[in-house]
């Protein structure tokens, strides 16, 4: 079931050594693209139909193609690095892994955008990965990969480092581009797009570890061939962190179009101490909480349309039958209260509320009021906030109000028998 | 200290967050005082305003006193899910304080955190820049006898 690309080489190989990377055809893709024009490598891009891992699954080539066209000529590629939505580990794995793969990923990116200058933003909390993917650029440099005239090419290109500090919404791209500018990460109103107005003021790409770490296969293997693999939709493979009730939690490839259950079961090995599946959180805690009946549907980014939610990120957080779902909820609902970065008052003020009705859920204090009072404070945060924070952090409510509903009523009727997990 | 450290950074803007985690780290009670966001403002040319607003804005950053070494437990579902409650008891219990509390002695502060992006080694934490996971208590036990011991 599992299809190793961007995982191929890992096993046995020395991430801290770029010789390693080398002998398994590392850079070839970088030294191949230096042989195209920048706009067939966009097209070759294209044909490949890859779309970002980060969560959002926009069409990379859409994104490059506009920075491409951009007049001025200062221009910047970050990496977006910043991993920390719960359930998501697949981007530390690539880093701690692989880290040269990125690296020849970002300079495909910028070869074919003509930017000179690049950021890998890595959120504080990944010590290992930022000492990782230091040495790689070390390494690199000194085998004449990053710097000026790269190869003879005349083509220029630097890469820094910057880390977050405890901040889940500078993975938000602008509140992201503020950070890097050493502000508060608070997210702009867009238009305009960081592929016009980004870092610094001048035109920026941002895309995830795992989107860039796939454009040397794409190059590699020419973007039809790419194509093939996966679904219609969704092309290419995808990493996907398991966690939770599993016996085997961790990142597993798999090409798009996998049912979830078959990653849960066979890669997972199924829950522990064999309880049965009460939920399921699909793509982290942003993302849709759906019944154990619906594992069969398959990974693919268009599935879940319902709750405007991706694939996402490509997380699957297995819960057994034992745990309590206001728990989970409430957890989740502290997190983006935690995170919210303040700024718009639905988000600011939702999930202050939000906590405080699941609060009486889990304390069994809860009356139908309460119910449609949830209800609609879901809606109206998912409709009005400025950003994908707020507009994401009711999905997990909005989703068991769906299909745990009964659930719901429950508590309410029965309060006595909702002992606190 | 300060100047020391400051020096090896060039006086822009988009150095703030860098030279804020720098600081801190190199300080045995985790924290910025009044004093150093004053000196960092000044050598960035940036307003006060501006530099605390972001100590305020990021986790990481503390303008309270803390131990020597800041315990962070993930508190987040896949975690939960493999037990993070039982850890955090454990550790209230060896150490004798609750959240964001810090030890008579100095050394711990107990803090919560929000997933550290490793939920395949739940119930996970980080102390300082080591994270740990797949923690247990005879394991956050011994963990924190040998912090104790490195004194
Ligand atoms: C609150 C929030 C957090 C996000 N966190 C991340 C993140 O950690 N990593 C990431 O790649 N994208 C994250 N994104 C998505 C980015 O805004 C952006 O869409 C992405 O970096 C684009 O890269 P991609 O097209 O390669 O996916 C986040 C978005 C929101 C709204
Ligand atoms: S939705 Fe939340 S995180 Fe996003 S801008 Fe509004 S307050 Fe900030
Ligand atoms: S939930 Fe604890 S590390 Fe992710």
């Amino acid at each position: 079931m599992e299809q190793k690309l961007l995982t191929k080489h890992i096993p046995g190989m020395d991430p801290m050594n770029i010789q390693a990377y080398l002998d398994v055809e590392g850079y070839q893709s970088f030294f191949k693209a230096f042989k195209t024009q920048p706009l067939d490598i966009i097209g070759d891009i294209e044909k490949s139909k890859l779309r970002g891992r980060g969560g959002a699954a926009f069409p990379v080539h859409i994104k490059m193609m506009s920075m491409a066209k951009q007049k001025e000529t200062t221009r910047y590629i970050i990496c977006n690095a910043d991993e920390g939505e719960p359930g998501n580990f697949k981007d530390r794995y690539l880093m701690e892994n692989n880290p040269h793969q990125l690296l020849e990923g970002m300079l495909i990116a910028a070869y074919a955008t003509r930017a000179n200058k690049g950021y890998i933003y890595i959120r504080g909390e990944f010590d290992t990965p930022i000492k990782i993917m230091h040495e790689a650029i070390r390494q690199a440099k000194a085998h004449g990969l990053l710097g000026t005239n790269i190869q003879g090419s005349g083509f220029d290109f630097d890469l820094e480092i910057r880390s977050g500090a405890g901040s889940y919404v500078c993975g938000e791209e602008f509140a992201l581009i503020e950070s890097i500018e050493g502000k508060s990460g608070r997210t702009r109103v867009k238009p305009p797009f960081p592929t016009d107005v980004g870092l610094f003021g001048k035109p920026t790409l941002i895309n995830n570890v795992e989107t860039f770490s796939n454009l040397p296969w794409i190059l590699a293997m020419g973007g039809e061939a790419f194509a093939s693999i996966g679904t219609e939709s969704s092309t290419g493979t995808k990493l996907v962190s398991v966690s939770g009730n599993v016996k085997h939690p961790g990142v597993y490839e798999v090409p798009f179009g996998v049912p979830i259950r078959d990653v849960i079961d066979t890669l997972g090995g199924g829950t522990q101490n064999a309880q049965k599946i009460g939920m399921v959180q699909l793509s982290g805690a942003s993302g849709p909480i759906i019944p154990e009946y619906m594992l069969d549907l398959t990974i693919d980014f268009d599935r879940f349309e319902d709750f405007d939610s991706k694939t996402g990120a490509g997380a699957i957080i297995v819960m057994d039958d034992q745990k309590d779902m206001f728990n989970i909820l409430k957890r989740i609902s502290d997190f983006f209260e935690h995170e919210s970065c303040g700024k718009c008052t639905p988000c600011r003020e939702g999930n202050v509320h939000m906590s405080k009705l699941l609060n009486k859920f889990l304390q069994s204090d809860a009356t139908e009021k309460d119910l449609m009072n949830l209800e609609s404070l879901s809606r109206v945060m998912h409709q009005t906030s400025l950003c994908g924070l707020g507009q994401s952090a009711p999905t997990a409510v909005l989703s068991t109000l769906k299909y745990f509903r009964d659930t719901y009523f429950d508590r309410i009727e029965h309060p006595q028998e909702g002992g606190l997990a | 200290m300060l100047e020391s450290i400051l020096s090896k950074y060039p006086k822009e803007q988009d150095m703030l967050i860098e030279i804020l985690l720098d600081v801190q780290n190199q300080k045995t009670d985790q924290y910025l005082s009044e004093a150093e966001i004053e000196q960092i403002a000044s050598y960035l040319s940036l307003p006060t305003a501006h530099v605390s607003s972001a100590v305020s804005f990021y986790t990481f950053f503390s303008t309270q006193r803390r131990g020597e070494h800041v315990i962070q437990v993930c508190k987040d579902v896949p975690c939960y899910l493999n037990d993070s409650d039982n850890l955090v008891d454990t550790i209230q219990k060896q150490l004798g304080i609750g959240m964001h509390e810090t030890t008579e002695d100095g050394m711990f502060t107990l803090e919560p955190t929000s997933c550290l992006g490793i939920c395949d080694g739940a119930p996970a934490m980080r102390i300082g820049e080591h994270t740990y996971t797949k923690l247990n208590k005879d394991r956050v036990t011994a963990l924190l006898a040998e912090y104790r011991g490195k004194r």
